[in-house]
C-alpha cells in the first residue's frame, strides 16, 4: 500500500499487461514493447519487472496453457490487481495535472477521458 | 511440404537450465523457445540461435539465479575429523611419524637456511640509494692474444670522462683505492682504513649522516669519519671539529659522522672518507701521470636516461684516443666499460673481457642444492607413506563403501600430510633458529632469523603449500584409488608393479647423495693439493710491516741493527711489496733473441740485499744479492718462471735492457741468480714471471722471527724496537703465512658447506631406507617365521632382506659416477692449477654408501631374522 510509485519502464509494463489481458505473458508483453516504443527489450528484462511488479502487489499470476512454440510449457499469466489500477490512475492523474500548469502546450491538449 | 525443423540451441540451453531458478525454468524456457520460433520465422534461424543467446544471457539477474548451495560435503565437522584421524595415525605410529617428521624438517631447515643466504647475497649493496645508477670504470687489454680485466684507472682518465663524456654522468668520482692509514689525534695513533675520494662520493653513494651532511668533504681538510671509527678513537665525545692527522703529514678536522656500511657492501669496514684534493696535495706526481700509469678507482653515477651498456659503448676509447703514438699502449687496446654496481658482489669475475659471473655461481649452485634435499625428504615421505598404505587398505574401503567420494579421501589423505609438513615447519624453524650462529660462522655472514619480515611468513606459507602438495600428492591419490570390494573382501594384494615408484625414488636420493659426497671429497681433495704446493719461500715465522709513512724513511738501518739486536730476529729486508701479492707489474723489457711482437707482464719487485735471506728464496742457478758488490746494483734475481719464458737454459749472465719507470734512459741489467717460483697471487694459477730489482726505495719492511724464540715474545720486542725508532706511527703487522692461508678461504668455505650437505642428503636418505626396511620387515614377518622353521639360518635370513636395498643403491652408484664427474670436471676445469680426477674417488664414495646402506638395513634386517618364529606366527 505504501509502494504506489510506478518507474516509466514498470507504469509501461503494466500497461501492457492490461491491454494484453489474457495473452499478458513475458514473451507476448516484452514483444508489444518492442512494437509500441520501437526499441528492443530482452524479455529477461521484462520479466525482471513482472515480478517486482507482482511482489509490490500490481500483478497476480497464473499458470496458463502450454503449447508446442513452447515445446510443451505452460506460460504464466499476468494480470493487474485493484492495487495495481489504483497506482496506474494515481500516476496518470499526477501527471496529467503537471501538463495541465506546463505554459509551453497550453493549446490542443485535451484530456478528456 | 518441408517443414524444417529447427530448435533453439541445445548448449545455451543447458546453460539457462543451469542456472536458472527451478521455479522459473518452465515459464523463462518455453517464453525463450516461443521468441525463437518468431525470430526463426521472421528473419532466420541464425538470427534466431543469436536472438536466443542474447535473451539466455539476459537472464542472468538477480531475481533468476538459482542459489547454489554450499556443498554439504565440505564443511567444519569434515575437516575436525579429518585432522583427527591424522593426529590419531601419527600418534599410533610413533616410530614411522618421527621418521617422516624429522627427516622432513631437515629437508626443509636446510632449504629455509639456504633461502636465507641467497636472499642476503642478492641484498649486498642495495643499502645505496642509487645502487641501479652506480657504476665503477673497468678497463680491458690486450696481452699476447688474451685479454685481461682491471679495475685500476689513469690519473687523467677522471677528467676526460667528466669533460668530454659528462653528459653520460651525474657524477664522476675517482678514488685512491682503499687502504690502511694511520689516524692521529694527539697522542692516540691507529690504523684505519679508508679512501680518498672525491667531494661528491658522500652524495653519490648517499652515506647515512649521522653527524654532518653530505657535503662534509668540501673542504680540503676534512674527513668523514664511520660510527664505529668515531666510537673508536673519540669514544663518546663529539667529534666534529675535532683535528686528526692522516698518515704523519695531512691535517684534517673532522666533518661529519656516517652510519656504518652494511655488512660485505662495497665499503664496509672503511672507516674514513677523506678529500681526494687532500691527498693530491700532498702527492704532487699523481697528477702528471697522464693516461699510462693505472692505479686509480674511478666511480660513476649513469645520468638518469642511460643504461650501463649504452654509456659503455659511449666511452670505450676513453684511453685509446690518449695514448698517442706508443706502439705498446696501442698494442694493449685498453678498452674502457662500466661494471654497474649491482653486479658488483655476484659478478665480479673476468675471462678473456667478458663478465664470466662470479660467486653467483655458488647461489646457483646452493639453490640447486637446496631443492634437491627437499626433495630428498619428500621423497622420504612420499615412500613411507605408500609402502604403508596396505595398512590403510581397510579403512578406505570402508570409507568408500560408507559414501565416500574419492576427492573426498584425497583431501583426507593431504589434510594428513599437511599435519605432519605443519610439524615438520615448526620443527624445521627449531632447528634453524638454534644453527643459525654456526652456519653464519660457516657460511661468514651475519643473518639474523627474519621474524618480523611479512614477506618471510608469505614465502613461509607458499613453502608449506608446495612442501604439502608435493609430498602428499603421491600418497593421496594413490590410496585413493583402492577398490573398495576387493579391499574389504580380502583378495587385496598391492601389485607388483606398485614398488617400482619407489625403488626409483630411492634410487633418486641416493644418487643425489653419492654425487653430493663426491663432490665435497672433490673439493677438500684440491684444496689440499693448492695449499701442499710448494710457496717457493718459507712462510712461517715471516712478518711484514709496511711502511706507510714518510717517517720511516731513512730509518731502516737504524731498525734493521736495533731488531738484529734483540735476538728474536734473524735478518730483516725491504721491499716495494708485500710477499702475498703482486703490487706491480712491467712491460717493456727487451732480451737476446726476444721476439718482437712478443708483449710480456713481469712481477716486478726492488728489494735491499738481504730480502733473498728474509723470505727464504730457493736458489736454483747463481747467487743472492750481495751488499758488498757495488755491482750488483744492476744485477737483477729472476724467477724459473722468467728464465722460461726468455728462453734461457742457462740465464746466469745474461744481459735484459729496460727502462725503469724511476729512471729515464734504458739501463742494463744483469742476471745474477735463478730461484724457484714464488707463489704470490692465486695458489690455484700459474705463478708469474718475476724479476726483482735492488733497490732503497722501498715501503715493506720483512722480518725473519728467530725460530728459537715464541712468537709473543718476538712481538713484544719488536713493537718495542719501532716504538723506539719511530714513535709517531702505531705499530702494524702481517703475518706471511696468516695471509697466505687466506687465499683458500673461498674453496674452504665451500668445501665445508658441500659437507655438511652432503652429510645432511646421506642422513635423509638412510632414514628413508631404515623406514622402509623396517617396513618390509614388518610385512614379511609371518614369511620370515616359516623359513625359519623350515630351518633357514640368521645369515641367509639377512641376505634375503637385505639383497634388494643393496642393488638399489649399486644402481644408485651407477648413474651418480657419470653425472659428478661431469660437473667436477667442469668445476676444476676453471683452475688452472688443479688435480685430476682420480677413479678411486668415486669408488670410494660408492663404497661408503654401499656400507652404510648395508649398516642402515642390516639393523631391521637382523632384528627380524633374530625374532622369535613362534611370537611371528602367533600374531594374527
Amino acid at each position: 500500500m505504501k509502494e504506489t510509485r510506478l518507474g516509466d519502464f514498470e507504469e509501461t509494463i503494466l500497461l501492457i499487461v492490461g491491454i494484453l489481458d489474457e495473452e499478458a505473458y513475458a514473451f507476448k508483453v516484452a514483444e508489444k514493447f518492442e512494437i509500441q516504443a520501437e526499441r528492443n527489450v530482452s524479455i529477461g528484462a521484462v520479466h525482471s519487472t513482472l515480478t517486482r511488479l507482482a511482489d509490490k502487489g500490481f500483478l497476480t499470476s497464473e499458470m496458463g496453457q502450454p503449447s508446442a512454440e513452447r515445446g510443451g510449457r505452460r506460460k504464466r499469466i499476468y494480470s493487474i490487481t485493484a492495487q495495481g489500477q489504483k497506482a496506474l490512475v494515481a500516476s496518470r492523474n499526477f501527471k496529467i495535472s503537471l501538463w495541465k500548469q506546463y505554459p509551453g502546450l497550453s493549446l490542443g491538449l485535451d484530456f478528456s477521458i | 511440404m518441408k517443414v524444417k525443423r529447427h530448435i533453439p540451441p541445445p548448449l545455451a540451453e543447458r546453460f539457462l537450465k543451469w542456472f536458472i531458478r527451478d521455479e522459473l525454468a518452465e515459464e523463462v524456457m518455453g517464453d525463450l523457445e516461443e521468441k525463437f520460433h518468431t525470430v526463426a520465422q521472421e528473419h532466420s534461424t541464425f538470427r534466431a540461435t543469436l536472438n536466443y543467446w542474447f535473451q539466455v544471457l539476459n537472464y542472468l539477474r538477480p531475481f533468476a539465479i538459482q542459489s547454489f548451495p554450499i556443498n554439504p560435503l565440505i564443511h567444519a565437522p569434515m575437516f575436525r575429523h579429518n585432522f583427527l584421524i591424522g593426529w590419531r595415525i601419527l600418534l599410533r605410529n610413533k616410530g614411522y611419524s618421527w621418521i617422516n617428521i624429522g627427516g622432513l624438517a631437515m629437508g626443509m631447515a636446510v632449504a629455509i637456511m639456504i633461502g636465507m643466504w641467497i636472499q642476503d647475497e642478492l641484498q649486498v649493496n642495495r643499502y645505496h640509494d642509487n645502487y641501479e645508477t652506480i657504476g665503477r670504470v673497468m678497463r680491458n687489454g690486450t696481452l699476447n692474444g688474451e685479454t685481461f680485466t682491471t679495475n685500476y684507472q689513469p690519473f687523467a682518465l677522471g677528467e676526460e670522462l667528466r669533460t668530454k663524456y659528462g653528459n653520460n654522468f651525474e657524477h664522476v668520482v675517482m678514488a685512491w683505492p682503499t687502504g690502511d692509514h694511520i689516524l692521529r689525534t694527539g697522542d692516540q695513533k691507529t690504523y684505519q682504513k679508508g679512501t680518498f675520494v672525491e667531494a661528491d662520493a658522500p652524495e653519490v653513494f648517499s652515506f647515512r649522516m649521522l653527524r654532518g651532511t653530505r657535503k662534509g668533504l668540501a673542504n680540503k681538510e676534512s674527513i668523514l669519519l664511520s660510527e664505529s671509527a668515531s666510537q673508536a678513537i673519540f669514544g663518546g665525545e663529539d667529534p666534529i671539529g675535532q683535528r686528526l692527522l692522516i698518515d704523519n703529514k695531512m691535517d684534517a678536522i673532522v666533518t661529519g659522522i656516517y652510519e656504518d656500511l652494511p655488512y660485505h657492501s662495497h665499503f664496509y669496514e672503511v672507516d674514513f672518507f677523506a678529500p681526494w684534493e687532500l691527498l693530491l696535495s700532498h702527492n704532487q706526481w699523481i697528477t702528471t701521470q697522464g693516461f699510462t700509469n693505472n692505479f686509480l678507482d674511478i666511480y660513476v653515477e649513469i645520468a638518469p636516461a642511460l643504461t650501463f651498456e649504452t654509456a659503455s659503448v659511449k666511452i670505450k676509447d676513453a684511453i685509446l684516443d690518449n695514448v698517442g703514438d706508443s706502439e705498446d699502449f696501442l698494442a694493449v687496446n685498453p678498452q674502457i666499460f662500466l661494471h654497474p654496481m649491482d653486479s658488483w658482489h655476484l659478478h665480479a669475475e673476468w675471462k678473456n673481457g667478458v663478465n664470466a659471473g662470479g660467486t653467483i655461481r655458488f647461489v646457483w649452485m646452493f639453490g640447486g642444492v637446496a631443492l634437491f634435499v627437499l626433495l630428498l625428504a619428500c621423497i622420504n615421505f612420499m615412500n613411507l607413506s605408500t609402502a604403508r598404505s596396505e595398512k590403510r587398505a581397510k579403512e578406505v574401503g570402508i570409507r568408500k563403501a560408507i559414501g565416500s567420494v574419492r576427492w573426498q579421501l584425497i583431501g583426507q589423505f593431504f589434510s594428513e600430510s599437511f599435519l605432519v609438513v605443519l610439524f615438520a615447519f615448526v620443527a624445521a624453524l627449531l632447528i634453524v633458529s638454534a644453527t643459525l650462529p654456526a652456519f653464519n660462522e660457516l657460511a661468514g655472514k651475519e643473518m639474523i632469523m627474519p621474524w618480523n619480515v611479512p614477506t618471510f611468513w608469505l614465502t613461509s606459507l607458499l613453502f608449506i603449500g608446495m612442501t604439502g602438495l608435493m609430498a602428499g600428492s603421491y600418497p593421496a591419490l594413490y590410496l585413493s584409488a583402492f577398490d573398495p570390494v576387493n579391499v574389504l573382501k580380502g583378495t587385496f594384494r598391492v601389485g607388483k608393479w606398485a614398488s617400482t615408484p619407489r625403488k626409483a625414488l630411492v634410487i633418486l636420493q641416493f644418487t643425489v647423495s653419492i654425487a653430493l659426497i663426491t663432490g665435497a671429497v672433490v673439493v677438500y681433495q684440491q684444496i689440499q693439493y693448492a695449499k701442499d704446493r710448494p710457496a717457493g719461500y718459507t712462510q712461517e715465522g715471516l712478518l711484514m710491516v709496511q711502511m706507510t709513512t714518510p717517517d720511516f724513511s731513512g730509518k731502516f738501518d737504524v731498525i734493521r741493527t736495533s731488531l738484529k739486536k734483540t735476538g728474536v730476529v734473524d735478518e730483516v729486508a725491504q721491499s716495494t711489496g708485500p710477499v702475498t701479492s703482486v703490487w706491480s707489474s712491467n712491460g717493456g723489457f727487451e732480451w737476446r733473441d726476444k721476439n718482437p711482437d712478443f708483449q710480456a707482464e713481469f712481477a716486478t719487485l726492488s728489494v735491499t740485499p738481504e730480502y733473498g735471506k728474509v723470505v727464504g728464496w730457493q736458489f736454483s742457478g747463481g747467487r743472492d744479492f750481495s751488499r758488498n758488490l757495488t755491482s750488483d746494483s744492476m744485477s737483477i734475481v729472476i724467477n724459473k718462471s722468467t728464465a722460461r719464458i726468455m728462453g734461457f737454459d742457462d740465464p746466469i749472465g745474461e744481459e735484459i735492457r729496460w727502462k725503469a719507470f724511476w729512471s729515464n734512459q734504458v739501463g742494463t741489467y744483469r742476471v745474477i741468480g735463478v730461484i724457484d717460483d714464488m707463489v704470490r697471487r692465486s695458489p690455484y694459477t700459474p705463478a708469474m714471471p718475476a724479476i726483482y730489482f735492488l733497490s732503497d726505495n722501498t715501503s715493506w719492511i720483512n722480518i725473519r722471527l728467530n725460530q728459537a724464540t715464541s712468537t709473543t715474545v718476538a712481538l713484544a720486542k719488536i713493537e718495542e724496537t719501532f716504538a723506539t725508532i719511530i714513535p709517531s706511527v702505531p705499530f702494524d703487522y702481517k703475518f706471511a703465512d696468516a695471509e697466505y692461508a687466506l687465499k683458500f678461504k673461498a674453496e674452504e668455505r665451500i668445501g665445508k658447506l658441500a659437507t655438511v650437505f652432503a652429510c645432511l642428503a646421506i642422513l635423509i636418505s638412510c632414514m628413508g631406507i631404515f623406514g622402509m626396511a623396517s617396513f618390509v620387515a614388518e610385512q614379511r614377518t609371518k614369511e620370515i617365521g616359516i623359513r625359519k622353521i623350515l630351518g633357514a639360518s640368521v645369515g641367509q635370513l639377512w641376505n634375503m632382506l637385505s639383497r634388494e636395498f643393496v642393488l638399489l643403491v649399486m644402481v644408485a652408484c651407477v648413474v651418480a659416477v657419470p653425472i659428478a664427474w661431469y660437473f667436477l670436471h667442469s668445476w676444476l676445469s676453471t683452475y688452472t692449477y688443479r688435480i685430476d680426477l682420480s677413479v678411486w674417488v668415486f669408488v670410494g664414495v660408492s663404497t661408503a654408501a654401499l656400507v652404510i646402506t648395508l649398516l642402515t638395513v642390516s639393523f631391521q634386517a637382523l632384528k627380524a631374522a633374530l625374532s622369535n618364529p613362534a611370537d611371528a606366527l602367533r600374531s594374527e
